[in-house]
């Protein structure tokens, strides 16, 4: 966000051209999150008239046990939606900046390709590929490790694993592509002089490729760290929450109790907390990387 | 200056991660194409079943005009909004840029459960209306910010010289501004698309009817009603999919050049 005036002069027409825009935003987006902060103050059924409750509703969120669950569920699948694809789009952009790999174009595609296909898609591929009799378990009776083979979506302990594998094989692409533009602007000379230097692939990775990414470091983590705190239809379609409450994340709970359990001031407050999580999230993301540029 | 060595290794390394994101796709095109569950036919005709059975002719086709009304509305929209944004000057401009930004971060999961129950008020629930108007709200708030990065880079001498000849604003926009900005609005379009298209939660909360569902929700339905077999459920699959996928591919080229340049404009 640079303190530069926008180029042009004082113009009152500028309304004109924003109010068709502005109008639909408000109406859709900036009303009902106004309405959201005012149900989540209430203990409401959705039907009845609703009760004031003050803060109860966001007091219940530290003390819940279910819904601080949920959030911390929220958290492992960052590692898994935002970390994970940030260290291998690194080696996968890394290599294909500048290792005039046949075929690059092809593999952009291919790794970009889950980005593109609707996520009910993706979540009943993945769904097949974790079955009990599924393409996973299956894999792995013929390498010789049936120990291994379970119902993944199923277990206590792998279902929100299995979950957050699902969220790398999809962000991973997007990642790689970010990257791959930032290291594409590298001046090649800054590599020949670090190879000269006698730098191996890892030192001038460290030394040339990382630093001069952190512009598109933050817009992924941005992109990724939200996409994590959102997920919603993989885990409608994969788990529905379970087993037992092992996969619940914070927006199926605002589904799950405002539609389900019709508990919609609960909802809403849970709904109003991740959007500032959200938020605080992406400006902490944003302010380290512009310090980190200057 | 690249050993055999290091050459071999990054060819094995794009191959192993090329297969891993193919793996669940292949998948489920090969289940779609394998025999049926039933112990049916093979091959295309399991298409034809599912479209049959999961009634995915009329998903398509509300997508299809939830996706054009979103894609067509809220790029008009933008334009003009990132027009005033990135070229004019004007009161309580970024206070209100400020306002559009917070859009792109907050989460539909917050305003749906609000936006349900003040539009089941106005008996909107359950209409064409309760699926697209929010979309074109999350939308416009993202191409806003695009476009107004984009028309803050454009020529200025242009849009001077054109002022200078009398043109007005709104022809400077549609015959200056909008011709040259052609790869910016194709990359918006893509986005705005997809998201529209593959959108889940609004109109899971917003239809009942079945004759307005969007294709992954009619696909989410069709999972939980054939539990047994999983032939038709990947020929759905498959079919839902399949026109973002075409549109991303035929576009692919410009569209990855639009997303590289805008990404990191700002």
């Amino acid at each position: 966000m640079t303190a530069a005036r926008p180029p042009g002069e004082p113009r009152r027409v500028a309304y004109l051209y924003l109010l068709p825009a502005f109008a639909v935003y408000a109406a859709f987006l900036l009303f009902p999150i106004g309405r959201a902060v005012q149900f989540s103050l209430y203990d409401w059924d959705g039907l009845s008239l609703g009760r004031w409750v003050g803060l109860d509703n966001y007091a219940a969120i530290v003390a819940d046990e279910g819904l601080r669950a949920a959030f911390g569920h929220a958290l492992v699948l960052i590692v898994f939606y935002a970390l994970g694809p940030l260290v291998i789009g690194l080696g996968l952009a890394a290599i294909l900046n500048h290792a005039k790999v046949r075929g690059l174009g092809f593999f952009r595609t291919v790794v970009f390709l889950p980005q593109v296909v609707a996520m009910v898609v993706v979540a009943v591929a993945w769904r097949r590929v974790y079955a009990p009799d599924g393409t996973l378990n299956t894999l792995l009776g013929a390498l010789g490790l049936d120990a291994l083979t379970r119902g993944w979506l199923g277990d206590y302990t792998f279902a929100l694993p299995a979950v957050g594998v699902v969220g790398t094989w999809f962000e991973t692409g997007l990642v790689t592509v970010l990257l791959l533009a930032g290291m594409s602007r590298i001046p090649g000379e800054l590599y020949e002089a670090a190879r000269l230097d006698g730098a191996g692939a890892v030192r001038e990775f460290f030394a040339v490729t990382l630093p001069s990414v952190r512009g598109e470091i933050a817009v992924a983590l941005t992109l990724t760290v939200i996409a994590a705190l959102r997920t919603f239809d993989l885990v409608y379609i994969t788990t529905r929450g379970g087993p037992g409450d092992s996969t619940s994340v914070p927006s199926y709970e605002v589904y799950h109790r405002a539609f389900g359990l019709s508990q919609v001031g609960s909802a809403a407050a849970i709904g109003v907390t991740l959007t500032v999580v959200i938020f605080v999230i992406s400006f902490g993301i944003n302010r380290f990387a512009d310090r980190r540029v200057t | 200056m690249i050993s055999r060595g290091e050459r071999v290794a990054n060819y094995v390394i794009l191959s192993v991660f090329a297969a891993f994101a193919l793996f669940p796709i292949v998948t489920i095109l090969a289940a779609a194409l394998g025999p049926a569950d039933s112990g049916g036919t093979a091959g295309l005709g399991n298409f034809a079943a599912a479209w049959e059975i999961g009634r995915f002719g009329t998903y398509l086709r509300t997508s299809l005009m939830v996706s054009a009304f979103v894609v067509v509305v809220s790029v008009l929209l933008s334009i003009m909004s990132g027009y005033a944004f990135g070229t004019m000057r004007f009161r309580g401009q970024s206070v209100l840029f400020y306002l559009f930004m917070l859009g792109i971060m907050m989460p539909s999961e917050a305003v749906a459960v609000p936006l349900y129950f003040d539009l089941r008020t106005l008996g909107l629930i359950d209409t064409f209306w309760s699926v697209a108007l929010p979309q074109v709200a999350l939308s416009v708030a993202f191409g806003t910010f695009w476009m107004r990065a984009y028309f803050r880079a454009s020529n200025r001498a242009i849009v001077e010289a054109a002022r200078i000849d009398g043109a007005s604003t709104w022809r400077i926009l549609w015959q200056v501004l909008v011709p040259p900005a052609r790869p910016a609005l194709v990359t918006l379009t893509v986005l705005v698309f997809m998201w529209t298209w593959n959108e889940f939660l609004i109109p899971l909360i917003m239809v009942t009817s079945e004759s307005l569902r969007t294709a992954p929700l009619g696909l989410a339905f069709f999972q939980g009603q054939y539990t047994s077999g999983f032939t038709l459920l990947a020929a759905g699959s498959v079919i839902v999919a399949t026109p973002v996928v075409i549109f991303y591919l035929f576009l692919q080229r410009h569209f990855v050049r639009g997303l590289l340049q805008g990404a990191v404009r700002e």
